[in-house]
């Protein structure tokens, strides 16, 4: 067992973690661990842009972000951490900018932005250009300019260390517990201050776009050390997954114009969002779509719809919508504009599909794909642990894993790019100044002894159980039970499903002994890992009697802010259950409206 | 389009607990003829042989995880798939690199080289207010070395690092040109320098093994061409 005392230690190596490894490190001792090399994280498959109202294209304002954010997540998104991410949006992007990060130009040289989902014109309610973006590898390029900047500050990494548990010493963080996956060695990091920054948890559902190593392990080890999630139910699909693969095909994709079609040829978002039509809000594009699939007008019956973006029917659409250039020229494409702008997707449907999207449509089905719920923090960063926002001292989250919540119950496109490089900041910062003024607690002999515990508990199953069977049970389970429609009795059957695979996964028997990258062994604890999340994601969906952003009930279709304008928290109960309790949502500004596109 | 076929599957197999030889496993698989080769591998994980270890994240080819030797040609397992390999597929660690266990290799001497070029941005003037500006065309210049994932899989399909693993190799040379180029940079000549000895640029005598390799389709042996070319005439256009 090998001992490290660091001052911040970041968990993660993701957009956020990296960020918060910056600003930490330029005042105190920082180290960050990974279980993936830093440049494997998932941010780095985010494609189509980072969210701020830089106005370089057209007009725009840090308000109209906020008040669409506010919308956007159906109110139930803290309003003064949605100011303070709207506002910061700008100089963090400049910032960015200034580490070197490659965005594609304006003819005058400026960042480029494109329109995006939900982020319109608060005069007009048109869609407006706030999405700053890099061609269709956006994240791609804000995780390699971080990981280049820690280089140049010399940040300390370990590499492929996977956290277990968190160390808590008289209520206050201590440290975390990693195995270091070469060797199987222990580590214990002792630390004044730590930040999580592990992600999101997507691998629950069937069809995902999401990494496998989205296994909501920061999570995870938060709730079985006695401290509560937020918003769990919360999760957003994206509109276009590749079909079957649900690998992303960005939403920049309608942003540069193009259109969601149904078997009869009809572009189908007119009737449900007339105004915006395919750039709506995420939540209300994958309920058009499942509608239409389920009253059969997928594509040839089957579980897709198209997703057009071919110059003619780009040009076609855009004349028939009036949409124009800045400068009052009628919008078109060409096929090359297209291979520019968006040249990954075009790589991916000419991999996975055999389909080349400038001469024939792409087959797409909503994909799991964004966690908006969490570990609850405040705008510092800071992790807060019951209905009163009360501080853990030492403990912060940013990005996937964190609910400040600037996401509410349904996030915007751009807003998660967004969220990393401002609460990582942030986190980074305030963890590293909390750190100067704190000291180290006193850990005790047995440390790693809880999470070593559960590595062991895989070790000597009965052998009874496969993990990947109830893997695979547990993804089938979730995208049909609590998917994008919900009802009272999907969700119970689908909790009551869970909870039988975590009594299953008690069975599980790895077989590799060895100690060198023993990957199925840490594989089985992250199913673990992501049963957990399951059951409160299902049961915390099962409470809530309303339809709200991403949480859409068939039972109980209607929002209702006179019972469920309230953030859900969850604690587990031992192991006999999650017990639930609410915190009141902030507003500010904006009161409650209906939610229209 | 899922037609299915039979695949005979051979993994190069090393477990240095208990091994002190490498050797192959064979398994034999009906799978859809758009499944991906680490579609296969986390099958066999799963259903067969739980020790299998190899390393993946995305599974969609923009993380660079999963680089592997897929008949004697490196790919990215998750962009490779099985209607372009016929029915007989082998599969084996990158070469050039310490194999530690099965298909995972020892990484780090190819993120020091990484590190050895100054991969990050410099440039001392102090900070506008807003963005650097920049044309679409100097912007142009160095797109295409941006869209490196660190893979290795250019690195470890070049004969010249076989030889002598001192050689800074073609990942690191893409890294540096993504910065030689990008006209808001200031060190360009620093790292110019850095790769104008016998273990830079001039190691690379065109083989293009790289370029074929690259899953990102990045002209790797141009952009070495570049740096050669500005190493040689001292200007940077």
């Amino acid at each position: 067992m090998k001992k490290h005392q660091i001052e911040v230690l970041v968990v993660g190596a993701g957009g956020a973690g990296l960020m918060a490894a910056l600003y930490a490190s330029k005042t105190a001792n920082t180290a960050v661990i990974s279980k993936l090399y830093p440049t494997r994280s998932h941010t780095g498959a985010a494609q189509g842009g980072v969210g701020a109202a830089l106005g370089n294209i057209e007009e725009d304002h840090p308000d109209w972000h906020t008040f669409d954010t506010v919308k956007g997540s159906d109110y139930l998104g803290d309003q003064d951490a949605i100011e303070f991410m709207c506002q910061e949006a700008v100089p963090a992007v400049y910032e960015l900018e200034h580490y070197g990060l490659p965005f594609s130009r304006t003819p005058d040289g400026k960042i480029d932005q494109r329109p995006f989902g939900g982020h319109t014109n608060n005069v007009t309610g048109k869609p407006v250009r706030r999405a700053c973006f890099a061609a269709d590898r956006t994240g791609h390029m804000i995780l390699q300019t971080l990981y280049q900047q820690c280089i140049k500050n010399k940040v300390q990494f370990f590499d492929e260390f996977q956290m277990i548990d968190l160390l808590v010493v008289n209520n206050v963080v201590a440290g975390v517990v990693a195995i270091e996956l070469a060797t199987s060695e222990t580590h214990i990091f002792h630390a004044k201050a730590v930040i999580f920054a592990t992600g999101g948890h997507g691998r629950i559902w069937e069809i995902t776009s999401n990494a496998y190593a989205y296994t909501g392990d920061g999570p995870a080890v938060v709730l079985r050390r006695g401290l509560p999630l937020e918003d769990m139910e919360f999760f957003q699909f994206h509109p276009t997954g590749i079909y079957k693969l649900g690998i992303l095909i960005t939403e920049g994709v309608r942003g540069e114009g193009g259109i969601l079609i149904n078997d009869k040829g009809e572009r189908f978002m007119e009737k449900y969002a007339p105004r915006v039509k395919d750039l709506a809000s995420r939540d209300v594009v994958s309920r058009a779509m499942l509608t239409e699939m389920k009253e059969g007008r997928g594509i040839k019956g089957n579980r897709y719809l198209y997703l057009d973006v071919r110059p003619d029917v780009v040009n076609k659409y855009a004349a028939l919508d009036g949409r124009k250039h800045p400068d009052g020229r009628p919008y078109s494409v060409t096929a090359e504009e297209i291979l520019s702008k968006l040249p990954d997707i075009v790589d991916f449907c000419r991999v996975y599909l055999g389909v080349d999207p400038v001469t024939d449509p792409m087959p797409v089905q909503p994909t799991a794909h964004y966690t908006m719920g969490g570990v609850p923090t405040n705008k510092f960063g800071q992790v807060v642990i019951d209905a009163s926002n009360t501080v853990m001292p030492g403990f912060y989250a940013a990005g996937e894993v964190a609910c400040v919540s600037v996401h509410g119950a349904n996030r915007l496109g751009t807003n998660s790019l967004l969220d990393l490089i401002v609460f990582g900041k942030h986190a980074g910062l305030n963890a590293a100044a909390y750190a100067k003024g704190a000291d180290f607690q006193t850990l005790p002999g047995d440390a790693a002894d809880f999470g070593l515990s559960q590595l062991n508990a895989l070790r000597t199953g009965s052998g009874g159980e496969k993990v990947a069977d109830i893997s695979k049970e547990m993804k089938a389970v979730m995208f049909d039970g609590v998917g994008i429609f919900r009802t009272n009795d999907g969700m119970a059957d689908a909790l009551a499903k869970v909870r039988t695979l975590r009594q299953r996964f008690k069975n599980v028997r790895i077989a590799d002994t060895g100690k060198v990258f023993n990957t199925e062994l840490l594989n089985a604890w992250e199913l673990g890992n992501l049963l957990d999340l399951a059951e409160v994601v299902a049961l915390s969906a099962l409470t809530r009697t309303e339809s709200r952003g991403g949480h859409a009930r068939e039972d109980y279709p209607k929002r209702d802010d006179a019972n469920w304008m309230k953030h859900t928290l969850a604690w587990r109960q031992g192991d006999g259950g999650v017990q639930l309790g609410y915190k009141p949502v902030v507003v500010t500004r904006f009161q409650p409206k209906e939610r229209t596109y | 389009m899922d037609d299915k076929v039979k695949v005979t599957l051979k993994i190069f197999r090393y477990n240095p607990d208990a091994d002190k030889k490498s050797h192959y496993d064979t398994y034999e698989l009906t799978v859809e003829r758009t499944e991906r080769v680490l579609d296969m591998l986390e099958h066999i994980k799963g259903y067969y042989d739980g020790t299998l270890s190899f390393r993946r994240s995305c599974a969609h080819g923009v993380c660079g995880s999963d680089a592997m030797r897929i008949n004697g040609r490196n790919y990215l397992a998750c962009k490779a798939l099985v209607k372009d390999f016929g029915s007989k597929i082998t599969v084996e660690p990158i070469m050039g690199l310490p194999v530690i266990k099965d298909l995972i290799v020892d990484m780090e001497p190819f993120f020091e080289h990484y590190r050895s070029v100054l991969p990050y941005f410099i440039n001392n003037d102090p900070e506008p207010l807003q963005e650097r500006l920049q044309t679409q065309h100097q912007r142009e210049r160095f797109d295409d070395t941006t869209k490196c994932i660190l893979c290795a899989c250019c690195t470890t399909s070049c004969p010249s690092f076989w030889a002598n693993d001192k050689y800074v190799g073609p990942a690191a040379i893409v890294a540096a040109h993504r910065f030689v180029f990008d006209s808001r940079d200031q060190a360009a000549a620093e790292r110019l320098k850095i790769l104008n000895n016998q273990f830079g640029v001039y190691r690379c005598h065109t083989i293009f093994n790289c370029t074929i390799a690259c899953p990102r389709e990045i002209q790797i042996t141009e952009a070495i061409g570049d740096i050669k070319k500005a190493i040689a005439t001292g200007k940077i256009e």
